[in-house]
């Protein structure tokens, strides 16, 4: 199955047999103070030089994400997205909590983004799949609902299934849902990344969708945290992982390894073009 | 006496909960927190000295490893519940009114974060200084604060937020409190937290480490 995500004009396509399409997540206030400032000053430099490290980084997809307090995402996500796009041609991963900044940012987007994320909860599909189906654009449905974050992987596959269908049920191609399982710290529950795991390969064989995770906060509270990072990703990706939000550079080198290892990279083309 | 509450400060420093245990490795088939202090109890010794000399320094130690980042999480975690297991066997005397704890603390992540493992932190090493801890748990919205500050009048407040969208939600917490208890201390914390918003929100704390937040408790009562 094939999302398909388009800037101005560049398509990207995300398929569920791969290659991985990373979908930068440097656009991101937390831990960024300095994105914060610049753009309450309104300059939008810091941001355009986080979205080229990222695509020069192989990033095929950038998030923006906004959320500060005592900002007004409404007026001001749009501005970011609009100034993304007179600089560069590459879909949009628009993160808010707010469906109206993430309405007001599909208006002026164009192309066809992804929306990060729409949850469970009967609030969050019902505020967020009508501005999907009205703009075309696909969504991250998120694997939690109004009873909290389940541990069962089951349960999560259930969550990702209702989404679907309610998505479905409005005119949402099927192939627009990608699903997040959801990441939690592995240092706080030694098992909250092998349901993490049980889930993307859930999905994968029941669902047949496009995968996605933000992965980064599973390492929280340990040392060496990039290698924890880059071994979870490698075993999501083999369990079905199709696009992460991650730091394009710190885990493109081993997303395109595992791409490699998996069979997905004839003469290794895509590898060697990160690696040498 | 003296050598019991070692002891068992060492199990809870080391995370030994109890006989049956496995972890530490090093430790394996001996007394754990949980053993030792009902064998202490059973000896005499006198439950606020096993808080104040066995379970307090013990927790204090283990924050300031943290601070140092010559522990991480699991090993937190694991001290953690050794101190429970040591305080299950304290609780009575807690309930009894026999033995006094130094105050009350309410915390929760602020209305909309689901992020609960700084607070955990934070709410497990303050229970480790000698306080009462009421956990409210994650999502909290301003009133379950007001309501936990109405039935322990008095008790000190701590806020957690880990994202920037979700911070926000502090502001309105922290002014709907201030507003309702003048005279209520509260403390924020999480990764986007900085002293400069503490201030700017009108909170009393902040401490990028759980042991600044023990530390500040502690300030407030001696």
């Amino acid at each position: 199955m094939q999302t398909i995500l388009r800037g101005t004009s560049r398509e990207v396509v995300i398929d569920t047999n791969g290659p991985v399409v990373i979908i930068g997540e440097c656009i991101n206030p937390t831990r960024r103070k300095k994105l914060v400032t610049t753009l309450q000053e309104g300059n939008f430099d810091y941001v355009l030089e986080l979205a080229e490290s990222q695509i020069k980084a192989f990033a095929e997809v950038l998030d923006v994400n906004v959320g500060f307090p005592g900002v007004d995402d409404v007026k001001l996500l749009p501005e970011v997205v609009l100034a993304i796009k007179a600089r560069f041609d590459i879909p949009l991963c628009l993160d808010s909590p707010n469906p109206k900044a993430i309405e007001a940012a599909l208006k002026v987007a164009g192309g066809k983004c992804l929306i990060n994320s729409v949850n469970g909860e009967e609030k969050s599909m019902n505020a967020l799949l009508p501005i999907a189906k009205e703009y075309g654009a696909a969504i991250i449905a998120l694997a939690m609902d109004d009873e909290g974050i389940t541990h069962d992987p089951e349960k999560r596959l259930k969550v990702a299934e209702k989404i679907l269908e309610r998505a479905v049920r409005l005119g949402i191609k099927e192939e627009d849902v990608v699903v997040d399982p959801l990441a939690m710290a592995v240092s706080a529950d030694p098992r909250a990344c092998i349901v993490t795991l049980d889930t993307i390969k859930l999905v994968h064989d029941r669902l047949g969708l496009n995968i996605t995770q933000g992965a980064s906060n599973i390492s929280f509270g340990l040392p060496e945290r990039d290698v924890l990072n880059a071994v979870h990703m490698t075993l999501s990706i083999l369990n079905g992982l199709t696009c992460p939000i991650a730091n394009p550079e710190k885990i493109a080198v081993t997303v395109r390894a595992a791409d490699l290892i998996l069979g997905r990279d004839d003469f290794a083309i895509r590898y060697v073009e990160i690696a040498h | 006496m003296n050598e019991i509450l070692g002891k068992i400060a060492l199990c809870i420093e080391f995370g030994k909960i109890n006989k049956v245990s496995p972890y530490p490795p090093n430790m394996k088939d001996q007394d754990g927190a949980d053993e030792l202090t009902r064998q202490a109890l059973d000896a005499g010794v006198k439950p606020d000295e096993i808080l104040e000399n066995a379970l307090v320094p013990a927790m204090a130690k283990v924050g300031e490893k943290f601070s140092r980042k010559e522990i991480y999480v699991p090993q937190m975690l694991m001290a953690a519940k050794a101190m429970n297991s040591a305080m299950v066997h304290l609780k009575p005397f807690f309930q009894s009114g026999e033995t006094k704890r130094k105050g009350k603390f309410i915390v929760g992540t602020v209305a909309g974060d689901l992020h609960d493992i700084g607070k955990n932190l934070v709410a497990m090493m303050i229970e480790g200084g000698g306080w009462e801890v009421i956990d409210l748990g994650v999502d909290v919205g301003t009133d379950k604060f007001l309501k936990a500050l109405d039935a322990n009048p008095g008790a000190v407040i701590g806020l957690s937020a880990l994202l920037t969208t979700t911070m926000e939600n502090m502001k309105q917490t922290v002014t709907a409190i201030k507003e309702k208890h003048k005279d209520s201390k509260i403390l924020v914390g999480g990764a986007p937290v900085t002293m400069e918003y503490c201030q700017k929100i009108g909170a009393d704390f902040y401490s990028p480490d759980p042991q600044g937040a023990v530390n500040y408790l502690k300030a407030l009562v001696s």
